[in-house]
């Protein structure tokens, strides 16, 4: 900082010297979760992470052109490019006990714990044999079955939900852990923070997720966000931070290891910053002004989770033609499920009135 | 007293050289007040670099720098929180909260703190804000894009409560309550941003240029809140309506060829409770019109004030035409708005009883 001229040097004061200390380095006698191993995949575990990518990829794709036809209407967020995300992370969850919750983006989430394509694309339709009966469409999906607990449009909600289930594993002992995923923006919600701190004080099981996918609608990460570097938004709440390359299924089962061994040793929440890209526009009419075609294309070429996937298989020796029939069948599933949703009635009117409250009204 | 401007009168100030839309509306008025006033700033999610989602603050940012047109986090609470600082300080900010459904997380700044600082500090503090949201449905934006939850702040006291239906009235009126120094809520009905819709979503969309509302003063000029507009003179039966529905009532009015008078509200908080009574007295039917849910609307509110003041004059039992009392849904869209079909026959029905 400048002096002011005006006034005579002084000596400097000794309290002077001590107040341009800088603070002293964060706590190393708390323990931190080890640095994550890339999961060391055999060739069966890469070609269902290949399969599993694949289906999330061709299932967005198709509802992208459903949109376009005007079979699907409203608002839809399309998941392609974060595709190692949801796979490499739920790969590594058990699906009989632990919970999922995220948000609007949420077709990955739930192709990614096994919910039919049917009864998804079949919602994204509006029709009455979709998984929210027409009345949730593409942002408002759930499964008990699944344990998946949606599907929130409202940005930031889900992360309290969240550590509710995460209270809720620990208070049934039942050896679950909730996994809560949002987004870069929705990281800058007042309650998530308010959500960090109560998990940590009860210990709660829960691995919270941010798919850092750079920008939240048109406004990028530090527009918003004066720590940026999102993974360690949960220090001041005693929560470690990881930060993962989100465009590597291997890094981010990796991590999921870790934190899953973190968490169900009962050392309490702990935070993952998935660096991930969404190829396509936020919504379905985004006119992507703030972001250069260039850089999408570049994302696309240099680091897609797929094609990555496809080139380890390769060294493996994994032939182009078995990778095709993988294709084919998976376009097949997604077609029965498109041709599914297109011919499903829609609900009856009647279906307005109900799930309100527990009575009819 | 109520102005008595039908939507198809041509406003008597300046001619524009080419209509405007709802949206360019708005951004006028906005751009109309950074130029004027300098306490004047914009926030909020978007808004800035991107020029919000609806494109209503497009070119704000370039032209006004910005410190006086900014991104704002995802953080409602925040915002609203931030902008009654701003106001007790002496500024005049209007944040957007991008859809009245994300209001919520905002609503505890906005009950507790907007709407109370005056009254709290005697006085002294006031919250010259004004919130700017686009609101209802017909876009099928489903259960988190579409509500109107106008009644909840007519309700709390304290804030002021505005919705547009016309680009003209929208430009009028923002100006008028960015310089209201009380904290407005300034409702936009998102449906006919583009156009105004009259409720047959089956038919094309008619874009507001050929509309004569759409012919908007690129200067300043303001609309008093608290002043209804009569948007059609009738006998028969008086029609009450805001935002959207002034259209979609209005054209089934026309359609049916019955001699009703329908009243654009603009404003629920003031409420221009004289036009109101004056028509009622007059037409002896009252048939009020909202997209919100039935039970504690605003419909309730009139239906109740129509009653206290013209009950000796009334002919029939005030009727509603509202939305149901449940959630958004995204499919069956228009079996919930309510549209033609459940006017009509409500209209039909004030006029036999
Ligand atoms: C409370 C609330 N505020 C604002 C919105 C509007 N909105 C929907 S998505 C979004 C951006 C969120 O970005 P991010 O969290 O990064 O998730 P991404 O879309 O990138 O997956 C915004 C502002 C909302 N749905 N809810
Ligand atoms: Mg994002």
């Amino acid at each position: 900082m400048a002096k002011s001229p005006s006034r005579p040097a002084a000596k400097p004061a000794p309290a002077k010297k001590a107040a341009t200390k800088s603070a002293p380095p964060a706590l190393p006698n708390r323990e931190r979760p080890d640095q994550p191993e890339p999961f060391d995949a055999s060739k069966d575990e890469l070609l269902q992470f290949y399969r599993d990518m694949l289906l999330i990829r061709r299932f967005e794709e198709k509802a992208g052109q459903l949109y376009g036809l005007g079979l699907i209407g409203g608002f839809c967020h399309l998941y392609i490019g974060q595709e190692a995300v949801a796979i490499g992370l739920q790969s590594a969850l058990d699906g009989d006990k632990d919970s999922v919750i995220t948000g609007y983006r949420d077709h990955g989430h739930m192709l990614a714990y096994g919910i039919d394509p049917k009864l998804i694309m079949a919602e994204l339709t509006g029709r009455q044999a979709g998984i929210s009966k027409g009345k949730g469409g593409s942002m408002h999906m759930f499964s008990v079955e699944h344990k998946f607990y949606g599907g929130h449009g409202i940005v930031g909600a889900q992360v309290s939900l969240g550590t509710g289930l995460g209270f809720a594993h620990k208070y049934r002992k039942d050896g679950g852990v909730c996994m809560a995923y949002f987004g870069d923006g929705a990281a800058n919600q007042g309650q998530v923070y308010e959500s960090f701190n109560m998990a940590e004080l009860w210990k709660l099981p829960i691995i919270f997720v941010i798919e850092n996918n750079q920008y939240a609608m048109g406004t990028s990460v530090n527009r918003s966000s004066a720590e940026d570097q999102l993974y360690r938004r949960g220090e001041s709440f005693r929560i470690p931070g990881l930060q993962v390359d989100g465009m590597d299924v291997l890094a981010v089962r990796g991590a999921a290891e870790e934190a899953l061994k973190w968490v169900r040793a009962g050392k309490g929440p702990i935070l993952l910053e998935l660096k991930t890209y969404r190829y396509r526009g936020h919504s379905m009419s985004d006119p992507a002004k703030y972001r250069s075609r260039d850089e999408v294309q570049a994302v696309r070429d240099k680091s897609d989770p797929i094609e990555h996937v496809k080139k380890l298989l390769e060294k493996q020796g994994v032939k182009e033609e078995a990778m095709k029939d993988i294709d084919k069948e998976i376009r097949k599933i997604v077609s029965d499920a498109a041709d599914f949703a297109e011919n499903s009635p829609e609900p009856e009117a009647a279906e307005l009135y109900t799930d309100v409250l527990v009575e009819t009204y | 007293m109520a102005e008595v401007k039908p939507l198809d009168a041509k406003p008597a100030e300046a001619k524009a050289p080419k209509g405007m839309n709802m949206i360019e509306a708005i951004n006028s008025a906005l751009d109309t007040m950074l130029d004027r006033d300098p306490d004047v700033v914009i926030l909020g999610e978007d808004v800035g670099y991107f020029g919000g989602v609806f494109r209503a603050t497009a070119g704000l940012q370039e032209k006004h720098g910005k410190t006086r047109v900014f991104d704002s986090p995802i953080s409602e609470n925040g915002i609203i929180g931030v902008a009654v600082g701003m106001g007790a300080y002496g500024l005049r900010p209007v944040p957007e909260i991008q859809f009245a459904d994300y209001i919520y997380p905002g609503l505890d700044q906005i009950v507790s703190e907007a709407a109370r600082i005056r009254y709290r500090s005697v006085g002294q503090f006031i919250a010259p804000m004004t919130i700017r949201s686009p609101y209802g449905g017909g876009i099928f934006g489903g259960q988190t894009h579409s509500q109107s939850p106008e009644s909840l702040f007519t309700h709390m006291s304290g804030v002021k409560t505005v919705i547009p239906s016309t680009p003209y009235d929208a430009k009028g009126l923002l100006i008028a309550a960015i310089e209201c120094d009380d904290p407005v809520v300034f409702f936009e009905p998102k449906r006919i941003y583009n156009g105004p819709f009259d409720g047959h979503y089956d038919r094309p969309v008619q874009p507001w240029a050929k509309h004569p509302a759409s012919d908007v003063p690129k200067d300043y000029y303001r609309i008093e809140l608290g002043k209804a507009n009569i948007v059609r003179v009738g006998e028969a039966v008086t029609v009450l309506a805001y935002g959207t529905m002034v259209h979609v009532a209005l054209a089934v009015v026309e359609e049916l060829g019955i001699d009703a008078e329908v009243i654009d509200l603009r404003s629920l908080v003031p409420l221009d409770i004289e036009a109101i009574e004056t028509s009622v007295r007059k037409t002896g039917r009252c048939m009020i019109v909202h997209e919100a849910t039935r039970t504690s609307g605003f419909g309730a509110e009139l239906s109740a004030l129509v009653q206290e003041r013209c009950f000796y004059h009334l002919e029939a039992p005030v009727i509603r035409v509202t939305g149901f009392d449940t959630p958004y849904p995204h499919s069956l869209e228009w079996a919930y708005f309510p549209g033609p079909i459940r006017i009509k026959t409500a209209l039909e029905k004030i006029l036999k009883d």
